[in-house]
C-alpha cells in the first residue's frame, strides 16, 4: 500500500499529484498489478483533502488504463508503468550526482541548477517532440 | 443539477448597515465550499441566515430546497458549528452527547462516541476543561452524528494549531465520505481551503466577489511577466486584476479567456490564496455578482 503526499505550494493540481505519485510508485515497482490503492476515505483520512480529489485522480488513471475500480472493493492496479531496470537508474543517478558536483564547483547554487536543468530538460524534450 | 444552498438577493441590515446584499449564488449538492472574506464581510451573517438563526432583510434562502425561516424541519437535515465551537461548559463530553441524541432525532450516538473514542478524548471529561483542538472535534462528531446532508461550519479552525487543524480536517474529509455531505467552511486559512475546498465564495464588504471552482479558478488565471511599457494587450487574457510594475518589469495576475502565446511574456501559474487575495483588493470595483467575471474588462489599445 502507498502513502500520498501533497505539496500545496507546487503550483500543480492536487488530483494531477495523485496521479504523480501513483504513476511513480508503478515506475518504481512499489505498486505491481493487483496491488490495491488506498480507499479513498482512507486517503482522505491521512491527508485531509477533498475526497472528489481523490476520485479524480482514480478516474484519470482508470481513463488512461492503469488501474481499474472495483465498486464496493476498491481500486486495483491493472498494469505496470514499464521503465529501464534498476541498475540503469543506479547508473544515471551516479553521472547525474557527477554532474552536480561538476556544477557546484563551477560555482551554480541551488537555484542556479535547478533553472539549468529545468531549461534544458525544456529545450530537450521540445526537440524531441519537434 | 442538485442544488444544495441557493440565495437570491439575500440581504441583510443591521439599522443603517448592511451586513450583506444582493447576495446570489447557488451551491451543487456534494461539493466542500470555502466562504473567505475579511472580517465583518458578512460571512457568519450568511451562515446564521442560512440555518435559520437570523431572517434576512431582503431576497430568499434556499437549503436543500426549502427555506430555513419557514420550514424548521429542514433543520434535522442540517448540520452547524458555529464560531468558536461552543459547548456547555459543565456538560461531560458524553452528557452532551446524549443531550444530542434526545434533541435530535435519527442522531448516531454511537458513530460520535466511536469517532470521539478513537480521537482519545475521555468521555467523562467535563466539556469547560477540554483543548482548544478537542472542543472543535467534539462539536464536529456532534455537528456529524446528526447525519446531515449540508454541513456549514464558520470559522472551526481559527483557535486551532496547525496540528490540530490538520485533525480536525482529516475527520470533516471522512465524514465527508461516509455521508456525501456538502459543507461550507468559512475560514481565513487559504492553504486549508486549498487543499479541501473545490468550491471557493468570496465576500467582501457584504457583498459576493466570486464563487467558482478552484480548479477552474486556478486554471483561468496566470501570472505574466514582461517588460514594463509595453501596451499589454494580450491575446487570451480577459481580465487584469492586479498589476506591479518597476521601470523594467511588469508583473500582471490575470484571469484568461485562451492560451496566452505572446511570446514578450512569461506564464506562470497561481495560487489559490494569491487568486482570493487579488479579489479582496478594495479597490476592485465592488462587483456583486456571482459567475467568474465579476470584474471590469480592463481595456487595453492595442
Amino acid at each position: 500500500m502507498i502513502e500520498f503526499r501533497l505539496e500545496t505550494r507546487s503550483g500543480i493540481a492536487p488530483y494531477l499529484q495523485i496521479v504523480q505519485q501513483v504513476k511513480n510508485a508503478l515506475r518504481l515497482g512499489m505498486l505491481r498489478p493487483g496491488d490495491q490503492l488506498p480507499t479513498v476515505k482512507e486517503v482522505v483520512g491521512s491527508i485531509a483533502i477533498n475526497p472528489n480529489t481523490v476520485l479524480k485522480a482514480y478516474r484519470e488513471l482508470e481513463r488512461e488504463g492503469l488501474v481499474q475500480g472495483r465498486p464496493g472493493v476498491g481500486t486495483f492496479v491493472l498494469k505496470g508503468l514499464e521503465g529501464p531496470p534498476p541498475q540503469a537508474h543506479l547508473a544515471l543517478r551516479r553521472s547525474l550526482l557527477r554532474w552536480m558536483r561538476s556544477a557546484f564547483d563551477a560555482g551554480f547554487d541551488h537555484d542556479g541548477i535547478a533553472a539549468l536543468f529545468d531549461s534544458t530538460f525544456r529545450e530537450a524534450t521540445e526537440e524531441e517532440i519537434a | 443539477m442538485n442544488v444544495a444552498l441557493e440565495t437570491s438577493a439575500l440581504g441583510k441590515r443591521y439599522g443603517k448597515r448592511w451586513a450583506l446584499r444582493d447576495c446570489s449564488f447557488e451551491l451543487p449538492a456534494g461539493t466542500i465550499a470555502g466562504l473567505v472574506g475579511p472580517n465583518g464581510a458578512g460571512k457568519t451573517t450568511l451562515l446564521h441566515i442560512a440555518v435559520g438563526l437570523l431572517a434576512p432583510t431582503t431576497g430568499s434562502v434556499h437549503v436543500l430546497d426549502s427555506s430555513p425561516a419557514s420550514d424548521h424541519t429542514i433543520l434535522s437535515r442540517v448540520g452547524f458549528v458555529a464560531q468558536d465551537t461552543p459547548l456547555y461548559a459543565n456538560f461531560s463530553v458524553d452528557d452532551l452527547l446524549r443531550f444530542g441524541e434526545h434533541t435530535n432525532e435519527g442522531f448516531d450516538i454511537d458513530f460520535a462516541r466511536q469517532r470521539i473514542e478513537r480521537l482519545d478524548i475521555p468521555l467523562d471529561q467535563r466539556a469547560g476543561s477540554l483543548s482548544g483542538g478537542q472542543r472543535a472535534q467534539v462539536a464536529l462528531a456532534l455537528a456529524l452524528a446528526k447525519r446531515p446532508e449540508i454541513l456549514l461550519l464558520d470559522e472551526p479552525l481559527a483557535s486551532l494549531d496547525p496540528l490540530a487543524r490538520r485533525d480536525f480536517l482529516r475527520t470533516l474529509m471522512e465524514g465527508v465520505v461516509e455521508g456525501g455531505i456538502t459543507v461550507v467552511l468559512s475560514s481565513h486559512l487559504l492553504a486549508d481551503l486549498e487543499r479541501v475546498c473545490d468550491h471557493i465564495m468570496i465576500l467582501a464588504g457584504g457583498r459576493v466577489r466570486l464563487v467558482g471552482d478552484t480548479t477552474d479558478l486556478v486554471r483561468t488565471h496566470k501570472v505574466l511577466i514582461g517588460p514594463s511599457g509595453r501596451p499589454h494587450t494580450i491575446t487570451g487574457v480577459a481580465n487584469v486584476l492586479h498589476e506591479s510594475v518597476t521601470n523594467r518589469q511588469a508583473t500582471l495576475l490575470v484571469q484568461t479567456d485562451g492560451p496566452i502565446i505572446d511570446p514578450a511574456w512569461t506564464v506562470q501559474e497561481t495560487s489559490l490564496e494569491d487568486i482570493v487575495l487579488a479579489y479582496l483588493e478594495p479597490e476592485l470595483a465592488p462587483a456583486g455578482l456571482t459567475e467568474l467575471h465579476p470584474v471590469p474588462t480592463q481595456e487595453v489599445a492595442r
